[in-house]
């Protein structure tokens, strides 16, 4: 019959219409507890109707990987060692790598020699140029540079702040633990613990450096063998327990007492500095 | 050697490319010759012969399909312009490469259009890019740019307001940051008010609406209808700002009566010299802008980029091919790819029927889920950014799992063989049913698609149309079986055809494609679950690699159609970090070769529908 097709597409329509209100009755008011989690079931491959979901009174989580302008990872303001140190060396392989070319990186140097440090002075990224592709982040070799979960940048003026600055893109690195964290692990597994790459090697060295002078102390009669399996246990040791305990913690460097003490005195004041920048940060906040 | 006296001719329109260079060069003596360019395939014409060559290839060699038309600007190797052929048959292998070259002051070639048809487009952007002058072209003028611009961008020693540099990365980024700024200052237009001292504002005057229209014939005209009523030809402007073009696209369209005489499709609105770009990029930022070109199938266009460049890596000591778990990832979001922007296409042709919106969203709502996975795999819904060369970007992820970090952030978690499974498995295969019933009986549907916009099988590879507009009319031709890729020879499938050519069959070649692609991703799961923790990538990603010299022209089969990347590493014998020439063969720019001719006759109310069922895009189209 001429018109069947119609009426028959007509039937799918009211389908689907009362589809997304079966969901409604079979949830009932149980949607707005927390007992069924209506939200998974309803944005996912086996519901029947059509949800929207009510931004910004609901949004959609974005998944781990999801990418979004970059941030720079500097230590916890409340690290033992170095507080808001930052992860980034300024070797410029982002600034370098980055398609549209929208960082700009101004490498420290020191003030006395003039000789580079591994450090950024400034550090820039153009957000109004960035495609968010992501390639800062996978080939940063500090991992230094991740992508943010933060997409709602939208801003009065573009011309002022769509450039952000050194202060405007660090973020601690707690903070990529929590939006990442199964990316966090990974890649705290291949770097061997959760600290930054350096202080790891360096405390890898150290503790290869202690396990020969200890090796060499040892009688002439300990056979070398066993001084290598030192070695190489407590830097194994390293990967797992620190992975799964979440937290760092440096064994004691073998140095000179004095400079042992002035780094303490410099700690103290990074640390203090960070706090209070971030209490600055916080009242900025309130107002 | 090739003796093609003795030679029946059947078995020249079988011969490799190899052999078919052979008969060329003993065909054409001292008109022909082999490049020789290491890295380089094919012969070099002499322009004076290149119609007669060419016809020899589609006639006797049978080429009869025109892939790509591309030129390239060799300043200081030799400062010539070179015109690049890929032609193919329809039945499948591999292309035949040849060149034609000229100087680049007072650059002129003979057209091919006479000998292929869907040379038509792909002249004009070589004149309009290149300033190569085609001898005997229809209508050449410029397509993507307005006619009156200054230059012809393409070329080696034009320069872009922004320019910085020859070649990325720039040297001011690190170490001294160069003194950071915007690129709009940089810019000499300023905030689009100031213009430089010495600008010529006449420079910017743009005469092509004048040219449009007088092309179109805007002088009053009477014409007799058959019942003796007299009328005057009509000249409509569609677009750009349409909604249904899809995009900002615009049609110049003279009309007798209600039936179209001349349909002059205008385009140049989404330009950004995405080419010139990719030559100042290095190879792996390219990347990333393919992803903007085809923005509803970024996962297609990554592999074809990805595909081009690691054939010329291939021709390097160190290459090692993508592992097989990256080629079965890479298949299933090229097939899911597929889905998602048939779904998309669809909805959008009921869109142009008047259906407004409701089919539309229902085939968005399955896109959506399957952008979910996107997302939770690659970081992005659409800008995907996924293939690296040599494998993908990274595993699957063992969840789809979203993190709560803002207000009001809900999360879901699903587990993702089984998101997929269920998907591919139960979800989308009763839609795609569902969405059939709803759809395909419709008599509205129906009466407006059958039998209007017809494009006959020997038009539609003449004038190079490609994807479901090529199957539609009935020419079983598809890269993933053609000139196979990736692990589609091992894959079990079928190449959807029409029968017609009308936009009914492209409909239907649609719905079904994505029945035949659920049936790929049906043999791709248990691949995905077999090869589950092996390496995803070949060797270590270098963040600038080095691409040995030489030319290639990887091509895959997009949802819209044969997408092409026609990629040039040249100027350096130990290998370069950026492209000499970066070229996209775009299905959607060449698809409308065919608009206007399929539209002649038609009546005006279908113009919208016919464009739709070719299924455009227009950061493809005018890249
Ligand atoms: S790649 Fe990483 S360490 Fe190097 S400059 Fe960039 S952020 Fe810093
Ligand atoms: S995400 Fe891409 S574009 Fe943005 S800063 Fe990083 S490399 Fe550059």
């Amino acid at each position: 019959m001429y018109g069947m097709g119609i009426l028959k597409g007509l039937g799918i329509t009211i389908k689907h219409f009362f589809a997304t209100y079966t969901d409604e009755i079979r949830y009932g008011l149980r949607k707005y507890t927390k007992a069924v989690d209506n939200f998974q079931i309803r944005q996912g491959p086996e519901t029947k109707g059509i949800f929207t979901s009510m931004y910004p009174d609901e949004k959609i989580a974005v998944p781990e990987r999801f990418r979004f302008v970059p941030f720079l990872v500097v230590n916890d303001d409340d690290h033992p060692d170095a507080p808001g140190a930052d992860w980034c060396t300024a070797c410029g392989i982002c600034a370098k790598v980055c398609p549209p070319q929208c960082i700009w990186i101004v490498r420290a140097s020191d003030p006395n020699t003039g000789r580079p440090v591994p450090r950024p002075d400034e550090f820039y990224i153009d957000i109004d140029i960035c495609m968010n592709c992501g390639f800062c982040m996978e080939f940063c070799p500090f991992d230094a540079i991740k992508m943010d979960h933060d997409y709602e940048l939208a801003s009065y003026d573009r011309t002022t702040v769509h450039i952000h600055d050194h202060e405007r893109l660090i973020k601690p690195f707690s903070y990529w633990k929590s939006i990442a964290p199964t990316t966090a692990t990974e890649e705290a597994e291949a770097r061997g613990g959760w600290e930054h790459i350096d202080v790891i090697k360096e405390r890898k060295k150290r503790e290869a450096a202690a396990a020969r002078a200890a090796a060499a102390a040892q009688p002439a009669a300990a056979p070398a063998p066993q001084a290598s399996t030192a070695a190489e246990t407590p830097a194994a040791a390293d990967v797992a327990a620190p992975v799964a305990e979440a937290v760092a913690d440096a064994p004691a460097p073998v140095v000179d007492e004095a400079e042992e003490e002035r780094k303490k005195a410099e700690r103290l004041a990074k640390r203090e500095a960070a706090l209070a920048r971030k209490k600055a940060k916080q009242e900025g906040g309130d107002n | 050697m090739v003796d093609h006296a003795a030679e029946p001719v059947e078995t020249l329109k079988t011969g490799t490319p190899e052999d078919a260079a052979a008969y060329l060069l003993e065909k054409f003596p001292g008109a022909v010759s082999a490049d020789t360019r290491p890295g380089f395939q094919g012969v070099i014409v002499d322009p004076a012969k290149l119609v007669e060559v060419a016809q020899t290839i589609k006639d006797e060699l049978g080429y009869d399909f025109l892939s790509s038309a591309t030129a390239v600007d060799y300043l200081g190797y030799g400062d010539h312009l070179e015109m690049v052929y890929h032609a193919y048959r329809i039945s499948g292998g591999t292309a035949l490469n040849f060149k034609a070259q000229t100087d680049r002051e007072n650059a002129k070639l003979p057209s091919l259009v006479g000998v292929w048809r869907g040379a038509d487009f792909q002249e004009r952007e070589a004149y309009d890019l290149y300033g190569i002058h085609f001898d005997g072209h229809p209508n050449l003028k410029r397509i993507l740019l307005w006619e009156g611009f200054d230059g012809h961008p393409m070329r080696k020693d034009w320069k872009e307001a922004y320019y910085e540099d020859e070649l990325k990365p720039f040297d001011s980024r690190w170490p001294d940051g160069g003194g950071v700024h915007r690129s709009e200052e940089k810019n000499v237009f300023g905030k689009n008010v100031r213009y430089p001292a010495d600008f010529d504002l006449a420079k910017l005057t743009d005469i092509s609406e004048e040219s449009l229209y007088k092309m179109a014939g805007v002088d009053v005209e009477m014409h007799a209808m058959d019942d003796g009523v007299r009328t005057d030809t009509l000249v409509v402007n569609m677009g750009p700002h349409h909604p249904s073009t899809h995009g900002v696209f615009r049609m110049i369209i003279s009309l007798n009566g209600e039936s179209i005489n001349t349909l002059e499709p205008v385009m140049g609105y989404l330009h950004r010299n995405h080419e010139k770009i990719g030559e100042r990029n290095t190879y792996l930022m390219n990347m990333p802008y393919t992803d903007r070109l085809d923005y509803l199938s970024s996962m297609g266009n990554n592999l074809g980029y990805a595909i081009a460049v690691e054939q010329l890596m291939a021709l390097g000591p160190r290459y090692s091919p993508p592992t097989y778990r990256a080629e079965v990832i890479r298949v299933l979001m090229a097939e899911l790819t597929r889905i998602v922007n048939h779904l998309w296409s669809i909805g959008f042709l009921l869109n142009d029927l008047g259906a407004f919106f409701t089919p539309m969203l229902y085939a968005n709502n399955e896109r959506e889920k399957i952008l979910d996975f996107f997302e939770a795999a690659s970081g992005s819904r659409m800008m995907c950014n996924y293939m690296r060369f040599g494998g993908v970007f990274k595993d699957i992820p063992e969840r789809i799992k979203s993190m709560a970090t803002m207000v009001n952030d809900r999360v879901r978690d699903y587990d993702t063989m089984q998101f997929l499974s269920q998907m591919i498995n139960e979800r989308l295969p009763r839609f795609i049913d569902e969405y059939d019933r709803y759809l395909t009986e419709n008599e509205i549907l129906r009466e407006r698609c059958i039998g209007v916009g017809v494009l006959p099988a020997e038009d539609a590879i003449n004038l190079s149309a490609v994807g479901p507009l090529l199957r539609g009319s009935g020419v079983a031709y598809d890269v993933r079986r053609a000139e196979p890729y990736s692990i589609y020879p091992e894959l079990d499938f079928d190449i959807v055809v029409g029968k017609n050519g009308d936009i009914f069959d492209r409909y239907a070649v649609r719905m079904q494609e994505m029945r035949e692609s659920l049936r790929i991703l049906r043999q791709i799961l248990p691949r995905l679950e077999q090869t589950k923790g092996e390496p995803i990538v070949s060797g270590t990603q270098a963040y600038s690699p080095r691409v040995p010299p030489g030319e290639s022209y990887g091509r895959v089969e997009n949802p819209k159609g044969e997408l092409g990347y026609y990629v040039v590493s040249y100027g350096d014998d130990k290998g370069t970090q950026n492209p000499w020439r970066y070229h996209v063969r775009a299905p959607s720019f060449i698809n409308l070769t065919a608009l206007g001719p399929m539209t002649r006759g038609m009546k005006i109310a279908d113009v919208v529908t016919i464009l739709g069922s070719i299924d455009i895009v227009l950061g493809e189209t005018d890249r």
